[in-house]
């Protein structure tokens, strides 16, 4: 039965090393196969013992968005914004992607508990899970927004799109990250702080242009320059404006813009009337702030780490 | 002689009171009260171990073994001083550690391994006989969260036994499990021993640690109170004078 190890004796080219010196966001990388399995179980995990399964994946975004489609357009009428449904619900994905890697990440020391208290492996693996089990439920999402698009029949997908897509996706992925991997440590020393994060992302969605247009944010601001800068200095700002270039914009065809402008000029069919100036640089810049705040964010990390263990 | 594990002048300080509320720290400032207070779980604790040698760790509860063995592992680092080792440590310390009651235990294996550190072709090498000793038959593809807690525990203990390290550390008291499995635990650690892996062992049982061990180092309030070999820790911690009763369980953990 037992077909025994080949001894391990021979350790004397070994170094003698430090047990403890095992964080680190490189060394979550060595260790992918256990965050492979990791995230693997928290997908499985999540459906477990339901009969439809990964279909809620797909049912859940699906019932948001008729919710969105009538409230906002058949009761509420914006007739101003073409597709004001698609507008709220492609800003949804991606703020929910940074919301759920955020409060995921928050618990998830707190939560794996029994294996941080007990293995030597790099703690920062577990915020890096949940970002990623955050981003694979982001998956199908973005095939009901896709689906959507393509209802409106008006659907002119373009390669400047998907590119501010893919950038919008990147800033959140590793803001994300960085906001997962900080407060996760934080929260093992101040409780308190779960609480926080929840009442923070539940303004979250209100402090970006989806429930609302961007032309409204700019109009209301004209006067207040320095208000309108600091709305555009929340980096979610910018990706839910780049998503909704992907998504939404490219879903406005010349017949959605006389509809809306049938009773009047309401709807300006410019860009620069929808979008911010200097979007791209301003994303780019962001993304370079994203990979700051990550590297500050494994910093503040490091720091707590070794008390992290003693108060589990 | 190679050296395996290098204790060195280690101390570890905790505080009693982390978890008050702000109300708590006012009243306490207020009626002038200590508001902050530690102990120290580990002082100055130094010792070498050399590979292959089986090592029992005995102490009183609370005297600080558990935060010893969590420095040598890695998941703390001491306060002062320090610890090094050569090799892969692992063994019976989290076992269980990651198990998801609504995953099978197939799963569980391969998550419970990785975590012990174990690669993919490791485990998939090993997988027959962590099967063959959990020996929970057909519930291997059922979920863990319907097993019988003998069962469960059975499954964890299986995996931590099979797992392939240089420095083997058993932390938890062999209480789970009926005579039989326990029987077959104590075997299959000796046959760890004897494959020239570094065993560290804790018990309180005089009868399983003099089988086990060579060498015990015994643990005062976080000093080493005592280091030499099994016989006369065991008459150090004055465990041996009910050894006679022990020896009724002589097979017992």
């Amino acid at each position: 039965m037992t077909t025994t190890v080949p001894p391990r004796h021979d350790l004397a080219h070994e170094p003698l090393r430090d047990p403890g010196d095992t964080g680190g966001l490189h060394r979550v990388l060595s260790h992918r196969y256990l965050l492979r399995l990791m995230v693997r179980r928290e997908i499985k995990a999540r459906y477990v013992g339901s009969k439809f399964g990964l279909a809620w994946s797909y049912i859940n975004p699906t019932v948001r968005f008729f919710t969105f489609y009538f409230v906002f357009g058949i009761i509420l009428q914006r007739g101003n914004i073409p597709h004001f449904a698609i507008h709220l619900f492609a800003g949804m994905v991606i703020v929910h992607f940074f919301t759920e890697s955020f409060n995921a990440g928050t618990r998830s020391i707190m939560a794996n508990k029994a294996v941080v208290s007990k293995m030597p492996v790099p703690r920062e693996m577990f915020p890096v899970a949940s970002m990623l089990v955050s981003l694979y439920h982001t998956g199908p999402q973005l095939v009901v927004l896709v689906i959507a698009c393509l209802a409106t029949g008006s659907f002119a997908p373009d390669l400047v799109g998907l590119g501010a897509a893919v950038l919008a996706f990147v800033i959140v992925l590793l803001l994300g990250t960085a906001m997962g991997v900080m407060f996760s440590a934080i929260n093992v020393l101040f409780r308190d702080l779960t609480r926080i994060v929840q009442t923070l992302t539940q303004m979250l969605p209100f402090s970006v242009p989806m429930m609302y247009p961007y032309t409204l944010v700019a109009d209301r601001f004209r006067e207040f320059p320095t208000l309108h800068h600091l709305y555009l200095f929340n980096p979610l700002t910018e990706c839910v404006l780049l998503i909704q270039r992907a998504f939404w914009w490219t879903t406005i065809g010349p017949s959605e813009v006389a509809d809306a402008n049938r009773d009047g000029p309401v709807f300006n069919p410019d860009v620069a009337a929808n979008f911010p100036d200097h979007l791209w640089q301003r994303s780019f810049a962001m993304l370079g702030f994203a990979l700051l705040f990550l590297l500050f964010a494994q910093w503040v990390f490091r720091r707590l780490d070794d008390r992290i263990p003693e108060r589990l | 002689m190679v050296t395996s594990i290098e204790v060195d002048n280690v101390s570890k300080t905790f505080s009693r009171h982390y978890t008050r509320t702000l109300q708590q720290i006012m009243v306490a400032k207020a009626k002038r009260k200590k508001t902050r207070d530690t102990f120290d779980a580990l002082k100055d604790v130094s010792f070498t171990v050399e590979q292959g040698e089986a090592i029992g760790l005995m102490g009183l509860n609370g005297s600080g073994k558990s935060t010893l063995l969590k420095c040598i592992m890695g998941v703390m680092r001491p306060d002062e001083g320090t610890v090094r080792v050569r090799g892969r440590a692992s063994g019976l310390i989290a076992t269980g550690a990651g198990f998801h009651p609504q995953m099978t235990g197939t799963e569980n294996i391969y998550m419970n391994a990785a975590i012990l550190g174990m690669t993919a072709a490791e485990t998939e090498a090993k997988f027959d006989d962590i099967a063959a000793f959990a020996d929970v038959g057909e519930f291997l593809d059922t979920p863990v969260g319907n097993y019988s807690s003998g069962m469960f525990s059975r499954l964890g203990f299986a995996v931590a036994v099979n797992v392939d390290c240089d420095i083997f550390i058993a932390d938890e008291v062999l209480a789970v499990g009926d005579q039989p499995f326990k029987k077959k635990c104590m075997k299959k650690m000796e046959e760890v021993r004897d494959s020239g892996v570094t065993l560290f062992y804790v018990s309180h049982s005089a009868g399983s640690v003099r089988k086990m061990c060579e060498r015990v180092i015994v643990l005062e309030k976080g000093e080493v109170g005592f280091d030499g070999k099994a016989g006369a820790g065991i008459r150090y911690l004055k465990y041996d004078e009910d050894e006679d009763n022990d020896s009724a369980n002589a097979n017992d953990i």
